[in-house]
C-alpha cells in the first residue's frame, strides 16, 4: 500500500549522503560564526556604554523575534542592492550565524551572569585589563553552566538548515526536491531525509547530554 | 519608485498576507496546545503504551526539522490517500511542531506542582481526572506560562516556513513584490517590522498578561 521503492530508494542514497555533508557542513560553519559573534553581543552588553548596550540589546530582540527564512532572503536579496554580493552559501551562513548568535549571546549572558561577583572583584583587584578579565577569568568559568544551552543550538542550527535551501545551498530538502520533481517521486526522498535529521538530531542530542555532565563533573560541578 | 508610492501601491497585498500570517498563527496555536497537552499528560501516563507512543511523537517531532515535516505532509500524505490543501498543511504542520516543544513544557510543569497537593487531592477522595482537572493542571499552568511565552514567538516565525508551501501568508507576499519589483530592502524590511511588531507588541505582551492574569487567579500575585 506504501508503494514504497527500495531500488529508487538506493539509487538516490548516494546523492542525499552528499547533501547530508553539505547540510553537516553549513551547520557547522553557521555554529562557528554564532559561537564567536554570539560572545561578542554578550560582551556587548555589559560594557559601560549605554549606548552600546541598548543598541545591541534591541538589535538581539530584533533579529531573535523575526523569522530566520526572511533574515536569509533579506541578506541575500539586499546585499547586491548596496554593492554587495554574496555567494548563496555566504549570505546563508551570514544569516543562520547571525540568527543564532543572538540566541548564543542569551546563553552565554545567563553564564557570565552565573559567575560569582567575588571573580570580578578578583579579577579587578589583580589588575587584569578588561580583556585579561574575561578571557582568564570569567568566560573560563561561565562557560560550563553555557554548555547545555550551546549544545542544544547546534541542533537547533543544524534542524534550521533546510531554510537555506530557497536560496540555492544543495543541503538535504534542497536535493530531496531536485530528486523529486526530476522523478515525479516524493516519498522516498522526503522520508528519507526525515530519517536522516532524526538519525543525526537524536544520537547528537544524547552525546551532548553526555559531553555537558563529563565537563560539569571534570569541573567539579553537581 | 519612491518609497512612498511602494507603499501606496503594495500595502494591500502586506495587509493580506499579514492577516494569513495571524490566521495561521491562531490555528497553529490551538492545534498546538491541545497537542502539547494530550503528549504531556499521555507522557506521564503508567501505561508503558501510552507513554512510548507521546515519547515517539515528541521525539520525532523534535528531532527532524519543521520544514521536513510541512514538506512531508504537504507532499507525502497526499500519496497515502490524506490530501489537505495547503493552507491547513501549513499550520497542522507548524502546529504538531510546537506541539512537541509545549508537550515538554506540560509535563515539566506539572511535575513542578508540589506534592502535597497531589496527596491533598487523593485524600479529598478526588478520581484521577479531578484532581488533574481541578489542581494540577491549574498550577502546572502558571509555572510554565514563561517559557511558553518563548514557544510562542517560536511558533509565529515557524508560520513563515508556509510560504514555501505557496500559502499566501507576509512572507510569501514579500516574496512575491520583491521578485515584481526588486525592491529587495523596502520589501523585506517591511515584512522584518512586521514580524517584530507582530511578536514584541503583540505576542509578548499578551503572553505577560496571561501570566499576571494567571498568577492572580492562583493568588500569587
Amino acid at each position: 500500500m506504501f508503494d514504497w521503492k527500495w531500488d529508487f530508494a538506493w539509487e538516490i542514497l548516494p546523492r542525499l549522503i552528499t547533501a547530508t555533508g553539505n547540510t553537516l557542513l553549513a551547520a557547522g560553519a553557521g555554529y562557528a560564526i554564532a559561537l564567536v559573534l554570539g560572545l561578542f553581543l554578550a560582551i556587548a552588553q555589559r560594557t559601560p556604554y549605554r549606548g552600546v548596550t541598548f543598541v545591541v540589546r534591541e538589535l538581539v530582540e530584533f533579529i531573535r523575534s523575526t523569522p530566520l527564512l526572511l533574515q536569509i532572503f533579506f541578506i541575500f536579496y539586499v546585499g547586491p542592492q548596496i554593492g554587495i554580493r554574496l555567494s548563496p552559501w555566504m549570505s546563508g551562513m551570514m544569516a543562520i550565524g547571525l540568527h543564532y548568535a543572538c540566541y548564543l549571546s542569551e546563553v552565554y549572558r545567563g553564564g557570565i551572569d552565573s559567575v560569582p561577583k567575588g571573580q570580578w572583584e578578583a579579577a579587578i583587584a589583580l589588575n587584569m585589563t578588561a580583556v585579561q578579565k574575561y578571557r582568564r577569568v570569567i568566560i573560563p568559568q561561565a562557560i560550563p553552566s553555557a554548555l547545555a544551552g550551546m549544545g542544544n543550538y547546534l541542533v537547533g542550527i543544524f534542524k534550521d538548515t533546510p531554510m537555506l535551501s530557497v536560496i540555492g545551498v544543495a543541503e538535504l530538502i534542497h536535493t530531496a526536491n531536485a530528486i523529486g520533481s526530476e522523478h515525479y517521486r516524493f516519498l522516498e526522498p522526503f522520508t528519507m531525509v526525515g530519517i536522516i535529521f532524526l538519525a543525526i538530531s537524536l544520537p547528537a542530542a544524547g552525546l551532548i547530554r553526555l559531553v555537558e555532565g563529563r565537563v560539569r563533573r571534570k569541573l567539579g560541578l553537581n | 519608485m519612491n518609497f512612498f508610492d511602494f507603499v501606496l501601491q503594495y500595502w494591500p497585498r502586506v495587509v493580506s498576507g499579514t492577516g494569513v500570517t495571524v490566521a495561521q498563527f491562531i490555528l497553529a496555536t490551538i492545534l498546538g496546545v491541545a497537542i502539547a497537552l494530550s503528549m504531556g499528560l499521555m507522557k506521564l501516563s503508567s501505561s508503558k503504551l501510552v507513554r512510548a507512543s507521546a515519547i515517539t511523537y515528541i521525539e520525532i517531532f523534535r528531532g527532524t526539522s519543521l520544514l521536513v515535516q510541512l514538506y512531508w505532509i504537504f507532499f507525502v500524505l497526499p500519496l497515502f490517500g490524506v490530501t489537505i490543501d495547503k493552507f491547513t498543511a501549513g499550520y497542522v504542520a507548524v502546529g504538531m511542531n510546537i506541539g512537541a516543544y509545549g508537550a515538554e513544557l506540560v509535563r515539566g510543569g506539572i511535575l513542578s506542582v508540589a506534592k502535597g497537593q497531589w496527596e491533598a487531592a487523593l485524600a479529598i477522595n478526588m478520581t484521577p481526572a479531578q484532581r488533574m482537572r481541578r489542581i494540577i493542571l491549574p498550577q502546572a499552568l502558571v509555572n510554565m506560562l514563561p517559557p511558553w511565552g518563548n514557544l510562542m514567538i517560536e511558533l509565529l516565525k515557524g508560520t513563515a516556513l508556509v510560504s514555501l508551501i505557496s500559502v499566501a501568508d507576509l512572507m510569501f507576499e514579500t516574496k512575491q513584490i520583491n521578485s515584481s519589483t526588486f525592491l529587495s530592502a523596502q520589501a523585506f524590511g517591511i515584512a522584518l517590522a512586521i514580524y517584530y511588531v507582530l511578536a514584541r507588541f503583540m505576542v509578548t505582551p499578551f503572553m505577560r498578561w496571561l501570566e499576571d492574569y494567571m498568577a492572580r487567579k492562583m493568588g500569587r500575585a
